[in-house]
Order: C-alpha cells, then structure tokens, then sequence
C-alpha cells in the first residue's frame, strides 16, 4: 500500500528467555506476524490486555526493538534504511506514565529544545519561538517553560509529555495508554486535547488502550491482540457494534455498564479463566482455553486472519457465526 | 496508577521530615567533623604553631602534652599538633583525589556497560569481579612497589584499585533507569548514546554516587595511613598521619602521645566522613523521593 | 430501621506534618446494612482508603482518628485495644487490597496461609486447617486446589493471586469485607471474573462489602448505594442506580459526563468530552469552603466562602453542595 504512513508486513519479535540451567532457552513470540497499515490522519486503536504484544509493537514500530521476521515501512521506505533522525521527525510516542516519562533534572524547556537543536536548528528565537508555541498548544503557560517536571500535576506532566512528542511535528504519535496513569477528573482534558491536536497538526495516531470507551471515542479502526497476534481488526464500528471474535466480545462484555446491570447476554459473552501467558501459549486458537463457543477444532487449529466484510476480518474459526 | 495509598498521600511530608529528621543528626555531625578537616588543610600555615619538618630540635624530644605542645613532641622534637595540622593536607589530598580518579573509572565503565550491554557489559563485569575479590590494598602495595612511595603513586594506587564500588552502582542505577519514560523518549528523538548517558542518565544517578564517593574517601585515608605504616606511603620528613603513626609504632607503650593524636585525626575524619556518606545517602534515598505507587 | 452492621460517624482523620495538621478526611459519615454492597468512590488522594484503614483499626503515623465513632453491630470499636482489633481483624472485618503480591507472604504456600486463619480465629488444628483452606480454594475456583494448595504466590497469576486474597479474606465469614481496589492491578476480562466471584461468595454468606475504587463505573454495578468522595469529604451519596442517572454534585455529573461511554459515538456521533477543568487539590492546599469550588462551573460566592453541609433529598441520598439539583 503506497499511501500508507505506517505499514506492517508479517512483524514478529521473538524474545529468548532463560538461561541453560533453568530447563533451557525457550523462544517468547512477544509479535507474531502482524500485518497492518495506519494511513495518513488515522486514528487506529489497538487493544489488548497484558501480554498481548501491544508495546514491544510499539517499541518495534519506534525502532528501540529490531524485529525478528519482517518489514516496518514508514512513509514507504523501510525503517532500517531511515536514519534515526529521520525517524525521530516521522514517529513520536506519548508514554503511560507521566512520572517516570520526564526526566526530573530537566526543565520543560530544555525537555522540548533539546530535540529542536538536535535536528540542527541553531537559531535561538526560532527554537524558544517553537517551544512557546508547542506550550500554548497543548494549554500551558510560557511562565511553565522554566520549571522542573515535580511542579507540576499529572496532567500537566501528560501535556509536557504530550509537547515532547509534538516539537518535531511528526506525522505519526503512538499513544501508549496516555491517560490510564491520571486521575479521573483529568482524563477527558487529554482526550479532547488529543483530538484537538490531530486535527489541528494533521496526524495520525495509534492509540493504545485496553480502555475500550476511550477507543471507541477516538479511533478510526481498531486492532484487537491476543498473545501477541491480532485477533480481530476493522471500523470502529464493525468492532463495537458486530464483533466477531469471542475475545473481542469478552473484552465489550467485561466493560461495566452502569445502565444494564448485567444482563445474560453478557455474562455468556464473558471469558472465563485467566490470560495464558505467551511463553506456552495454547495449541490451536491461542484464545480456545477461555472462549466460550470453543469446539474441537480450536483446540488443534490456528485460524487465520480472514475476511468477514470489506475492511473487518477476524480469527475465529467461527468469525461468520452472528453474536 | 495512583490508587491512594495512605503513603502516596502522606509522602511529601514523609519526604520533608526524613530530610530533617533522619538524615539530619549524622549529616551535620559528618558535614561538621568534615568541614573542620577541610578548614585545618586549608588554613595549616595560620593555626600551626612551628614548621611541621624544620622545627626539629632535639632538646624538645618526646615532650609530653603541655601548653607549649599541645600534643607533645616526637623523636625530633617536632610539634606534633603542627604536625597533624600538615598532615591533614596530605590525607585530604588522597582522599579527594583518588577517590576521583576512582569515580571517573568507575562511573564510565558502569555507566557504558549498563547501557550497552553485552560483550562489553560482561567484560566490565568479569573485571570488576575480579578486582572485588583481589584485597585492594594488597593490590595497592603491588602498584607502590612498581611506582615507588610518594604522593602521586599513592594517589595512583588507591585511585586505581577501588573503583569497583561505583562501577557496580552506576551499572545498577542505569539498568533501572533505562527503561524509565524520559529514557526511551530521548531515543525516540534521536539522541545519541553519549548524549543520553550524559544528559538523560549520569544526572539523575549522581546522588547514590556521591555517597559511595564519600563513603570511599574515609577508606582512602584508611589505606594511605595502612601503606604509609608500611613505610610505603608519604616518605619521612613530610608529615602524613599514616607516616606519623608508622614513625611511632615502637613507642607505643611508652609515649603514646605519638601515636593516639595521628589516630584520633584519622579516626575522626574518616567517621565524619562516614556519618556524612550515611546523612547524603538518607536524603538521596530512592525511597524517600521516588515514592509513588 | 434495624440496627446497621457498620455504622461510621463523622469521621476525621489528622494527618500531622510539619507542625500543621492537615484533615484528610473529614465529617465522613456512612451506614452499610448486613449483606448490603456499600461503594466509596473516589481519585487518589481523596480519603477512600484511609476511611478503610480506619474502620480495619489500621491507621498509623502520620495519620490518627481525630474525632468521629466507628460502630459495628451497636458496639463502638473505634477505641479497642490492639488485642481486641486483633480479634476483630480476619474474623469480623477483613480486607483484599489493590496488589496482592504485597499482601500475601512470599515465603508461605498459599494453602498455609488459608489455614492459618483457621488456626488463629476458630482455633482449628493444623491438618483440619488445611483440609479447609482446599476446601476454600475450591471455593474461589482456583482450578485443581489440590495442588495449587502447595503453591507459593509467585507462581500464581495475578487473578489466582488475588482469588488467594479472597478466600484468606472469607475464610473465617466475616460480616464485613473491605475491598480496596481489588482489580485495578488486574486486565479487564479478569477484573469481572474476580467482581463477580466477590459479589456472589459475599452474597451466600451473607457478607457485606465495602468496595473502595475510583472506577465509578465498576462500583456502581457492584453495589446498592454509593458514596463519592472528594477531597476528603463525602460530596454525595444515592442508590447506584441514581447516581449515573441523576447525579447531583457537580463533581459527580462531572465524572458521569467526562468519561466516554461505549456505545455513545455509535448513538450520537464523537462530541467533545466535556472536561472538569483543574486539578485534583493537594491535601495542603485544599480550598475554602466547598473544595470543589475552583473546579466547578456553578461556584459562586458562598462556595468559596462556607462549607456546605449534606443535604437529603427528596428520592434519598445525601448531597453536598449549595446549589444542587
């Protein structure tokens, strides 16, 4: 696909753990074959509880992991051939915590000059004029440039974090669960200035949540993982309104309804038993020891990604069974 | 995420009274007995009474403690408080110095081998293994022997041989901070390694290693004064306390002045050292800053 | 109305500091009925937990019960000895926290663990214990009991793990269970699982459960009535059912109305979210008089000047605030 920004051909990163004493290396597939494109001004939406694969992707996709098998292309050329530079002004990542993600010795400023500087630009106002600018941007105040990141509350930590991703403008954020960290109160200030900024500066992002409101909220598609494959992609609304895959009507059902307490059709929906971890993952359907509508043929057959409508496919052997 | 716990919403006041309380008593004591160590070097010329080489005078031999010396007189009839007040200069000067050169080795090995990793982590690890289980001061005699006494082989040998401690810990500080946010976003930006260790990493470990540097000061004045007993050290006539407890060690029973003022310099010195490291490591203390659950 | 099971009673609690005394929580007042599910609901910082370890006689310094009763079936328990709270902990009251990991001994197989609430609270003998603690395993279905009875924690899960927690906290069928965030550490499709273990084990034995949380969502499914705290004052307190439907306080309509609910861009398309703007005070600085004055949309003079106090309303449930409804 040449109109891509970001596409995936068969990712896989493979982790080798343990040692020779401890029952031999065994292989931790964290991604495995992933194929997936995010197009210019797109909002996609991965999901997936712990372990899915979810932020060595992200990490793959930011080159800090190389991959094991297959190709990353950003802006059609692949990232190994992009210098890291480049890719810095490409792709940029807004992190879960906003604690750990500012470096406490340094102030706003010099968090979002540095990187401004790093890309050459040598001019002393048009640098302080872009950090002010970013600063205005994402709602703080130019007396803010000049403290360090304890002053502020966790929010503003995220909008820092937030202009750190944005200075170089770049085409593609992955937002890793940006707003789980933060309270409450503070959580529809991101959001709506999240969705501010992608229309404002045009980018595209892939959000990654296992918040399932707040992923319907903003994205375009949505990906759902499972031990680290992708179970069930498409429109944001094929995923929420006809879902396919039972995983991912486990995760809608797990979600509390304050509204409908419960009803039955839920509770069948849910899952049962608990995420098997990636080193061992079952035979067959990675899904089958919890699905609720498992049969034989889960147990010993992986099903493929396939195609249930124009832009929706889902892994299930029984994708075209209705909810 | 910060589901309140009693102590994340109690920790800014934990914090501050740590800050007072706990760090404070062996921190001012430390800081003081450290402080008067540093003013006596620095002010030696104005508060001794004689020369500490030049003022031998025979007839003033092995003088107890008296107003006129206040702590008595050696075989040469030297001063002995003038004595020390000299010396401190030479045990201070070890101690700084070599715990520098100290900390320059160790923290570019550690720092490198815990962000690179690898080959390179394993290299640095084996040799600082080694270097841990090879008795430092033996090692120490072993470069004096080579060099010859003085100052500046001293400040070589022992700056040489203890740098394991603050290469271990600088390791340690980079494998947890490595993976912190702020890290891993200089790298998305396109930060360089150099760049990274220097701006993103050494800032934010500098506090446990300031400890460990002080902490290594007191055993440097330690075993300046173990070599210059072994007649390895500062050569006679300059006074070091090491040298003036290796000069008196014969008369120990009997004229003790000799050897308790040099002692209870050193012992002083390196416990207000000691007691300073444990204040600074009290507030620089993971714990009490970086809670938050 | 019968006597409740727990019944707390303008409840402060100080939090000394730099020779200022801070009220963390204030003229906290509540009621949970035998068997009822009560939700205390909150961000962090709010006083949810800390009302929680002072019903379980747990608060330590910096922090201490300054005023207010704590009465659990008629009997005042806020002054007991510490042999008494001893008793009461494990038999009466107990509680399941966010991290189980933290909670359980890492040096004890869980099936240990179990029977010793057994051994200390109904006197039991050890093998009895243990023939218990599989039997209360089996309970909170952890699969083959038998054999994860050796286990230690960590080679559990983190929803075996806090299945463990559970059947620790029910072993000796106490009248209260204190849940502080159970499943927070835990991924959503577990989280369910593990809620709705709680709800139907507590319900067969008649347990009553104080559920802390900050997900409103989560607790109001759980529970009959809720309470929503804020700055370490109740701000509201109605039926579950009421409180998304008709919130009153304008913190509370606001944590309905910020959050975007599944289903909701499918009905009416992706409208702006609307923000409470601010941010969460500290408990140093909180403000005077209604604390959520500087954040709300509604405050005006009296808000900033005097405290409001709770106000009933017609439907039931408790309000605090000056201009509601």
């Amino acid at each position: 696909m040449a109109d891509s920004l970001l596409a995936l051909d068969d990712l896989a990163v493979h982790f080798t753990v343990g040692g020779t004493f401890a029952g031999g290396l065994k292989t931790l597939k964290a991604v495995e074959g992933i194929t997936l494109d995010v197009k210019p001004g797109e909002c996609l939406g991965l999901v997936g509880e712990s372990g899915c694969g979810k932020s060595t992707l992200a990490l793959a996709i930011m080159g800090l992991i190389a991959p094991t098998r297959g190709r990353i292309a950003l802006d059609g050329r692949n990232l190994n051939q992009r210098a890291r530079l480049e890719t810095a002004r490409t792709v940029q990542m807004v992190f879960q915590d906003p604690y750990a993600s500012l470096n406490p010795r340094q102030t706003v400023r010099r968090t979002l000059a540095d990187p401004l500087r790093l890309q050459g630009l040598r001019d002393k106002a048009e640098v302080d004029g872009r950090v002010m600018d970013m600063l205005a941007k994402v709602g703080l105040r130019p007396e803010h440039a000049d403290r360090y990141p304890h002053e502020f509350s966790g929010g503003q930590r995220q909008r820092i974090g937030i202009a750190r991703a944005l200075i170089l403008r770049p085409k593609l954020v992955i937002c890793d669960e940006p707003v789980s960290a933060l309270d409450v109160s503070i959580r529809a200030q991101i959001i709506n200035l999240l969705l501010e900024l992608k229309d404002e500066m045009g980018l595209a992002y892939i959000m990654i949540s296992h918040d399932l409101g707040v992923v319907e909220h903003v994205s375009d598609r949505v990906a759902v993982m499972y031990l680290g494959r992708i179970v069930e992609q498409g429109g944001w609304q094929e995923i929420f309104e006809n879902p396919r895959h039972p995983y991912t009507r486990a995760l809608i059902a797990a979600i509390p309804d304050p509204f409908h307490r419960a009803p039955a059709a839920t509770v069948r929906a849910k899952a049962k038993g608990e995420i098997a971890s990636a080193l061992n993952p079952p035979p067959g359907c990675p899904f089958h020891p919890r699905c609720p509508i498992k049969a034989e043929r889960c147990v010993s057959e992986l099903p493929a990604l396939e195609a249930v409508a124009p832009g929706h496919r889902a892994a299930c052997h029984f994708r075209d069974r209705p909810q | 995420m910060s589901q309140s716990t009693p102590a994340s919403a109690t920790a800014d006041i934990a914090v501050k009274r740590r800050f007072r309380l706990k760090g404070g008593l062996s921190l001012w004591i430390g800081g003081a007995l450290v402080g008067l160590a540093l003013v006596v070097a620095i002010a030696a010329p104005l508060i001794a009474l004689t020369d500490p080489v030049m003022s031998a005078n025979l007839m003033n031999a092995e003088l107890p403690p008296s107003l006129e010396f206040p702590f008595g007189t050696d075989a040469q009839g030297r001063d002995i408080y003038s004595r020390i007040v000299y010396g401190s200069r030479i045990s201070l000067t070890v101690g700084v110095v070599s715990q520098i050169v100290n900390s320059l080795i160790g923290v570019s090995l550690g720092l490198s081998a815990g962000y690179w990793g690898g080959l390179w982590d394993d290299l640095v690890s084996g040799l600082t293994n080694l270097m841990l289980a090879i008795p430092s001061l033996i090692f120490a005699l072993a470069i004096m022997a080579i060099l010859g006494p003085g100052l500046v082989s001293l400040v070589i040998a022992l700056g040489l041989t203890n740098w394991s401690y603050s290469c271990r810990l600088a390791r340690a500080q980079v494998l947890s901070l490595k993976s912190q946010g702020y890290v891993q976003a200089a790298r998305i930006l396109g930060y360089g390694d150099l760049r990274i260790m220097f701006t993103q990493l050494l800032p934010n470990m500098l506090g446990p290693l300031i400890v460990i540097a002080t902490l290594g000061m007191g055993s440097a004045i330690l075993a300046e004064a173990a070599l210059s007993f072994l007649g390895l050290g500062i050569r006679p006539p300059f006074p070091s306390w090491g040298s003036m407890l290796s000069e008196a060690r014969d008369q120990i029973t009997t004229v003790p002045w000799l050897s308790v003022f040099p002692g209870l310099a050193i012992f002083f010195t390196v416990l207000g050292l000691n007691l300073l490291g444990d204040g600074l490591r009290d507030i620089f203390d993971p714990q009490a800053t970086t809670r938050r659950t | 109305m019968t006597v409740p099971l727990l019944k707390i009673e303008e409840l402060r609690i100080a939090l000394a500091g730099d020779g200022v005394a801070h009220n963390a929580v204030e003229d906290v007042s509540f009621e949970i009925g035998r068997g009822e599910a009560f939700g205390l609901v909150g961000e962090s910082g709010c006083g949810k937990s800390i009302t929680a370890l002072a019903v379980m006689g747990l608060l330590r310094r910096p922090l201490s019960l300054a005023n207010g009763r704590i009465v659990l079936d008629g009997r005042d328990i806020q002054g007991s000895s510490p042999a008494e709270w001893r008793r009461l902990r494990g038999s009466r009251i107990a509680m399941i926290f966010q991290e189980p990991m933290t909670a359980l001994n890492p040096l004890s197989p869980v099936g240990k663990q179990i029977a010793e609430m057994f051994v200390l609270h109904k006197g039991a003998s050890w093998s009895e214990a243990m023939d218990r603690a599989e039997e209360a395993l089996r309970q909170v279905r952890v699969p083959s009991p038998e054999r994860r009875i050796r286990d230690y924690p960590h080679q559990l899960s983190g929803g075996m793990r806090q299945r463990v927690m559970i059947a620790i906290a029910l072993a000796c069928g106490p009248d209260l269970l204190i849940a502080d965030e159970p499943t927070t550490a835990l991924d959503v499709t577990v989280q369910s699982e593990i809620i709705d273990l709680m709800a139907e084990l507590c319900a067969a034995k008649g347990t009553a459960i104080l559920m802390i949380s900050h997900d409103l969502g989560l607790v109001s499914n759980m529970c009959r009535r809720v309470a929503v705290m804020y700055a370490g004052r109740i701000v509201e307190s109605q039926p579950a059912e009421a409180i998304f439907a008709t919130p009153r306080h304008p913190y509370t309509q606001g944590l309905v109305d910020s959050l975007p609910r599944l289903g909701e861009r499918a009905r009416h398309g992706r409208q702006r979210l609307r923000e409470i703007s601010g941010v969460v005070p500290s408990i140093a600085s909180y403000p005077a008089g209604c604390r959520f004055n500087p954040r709300c949309s509604a405050a005006t003079e009296i808000c900033r000047r005097t405290v409001p106090g709770l106000t009933m309303l017609p439907e039931g449930g408790l309000v605090r605030c000056h201009h509601h409804g």
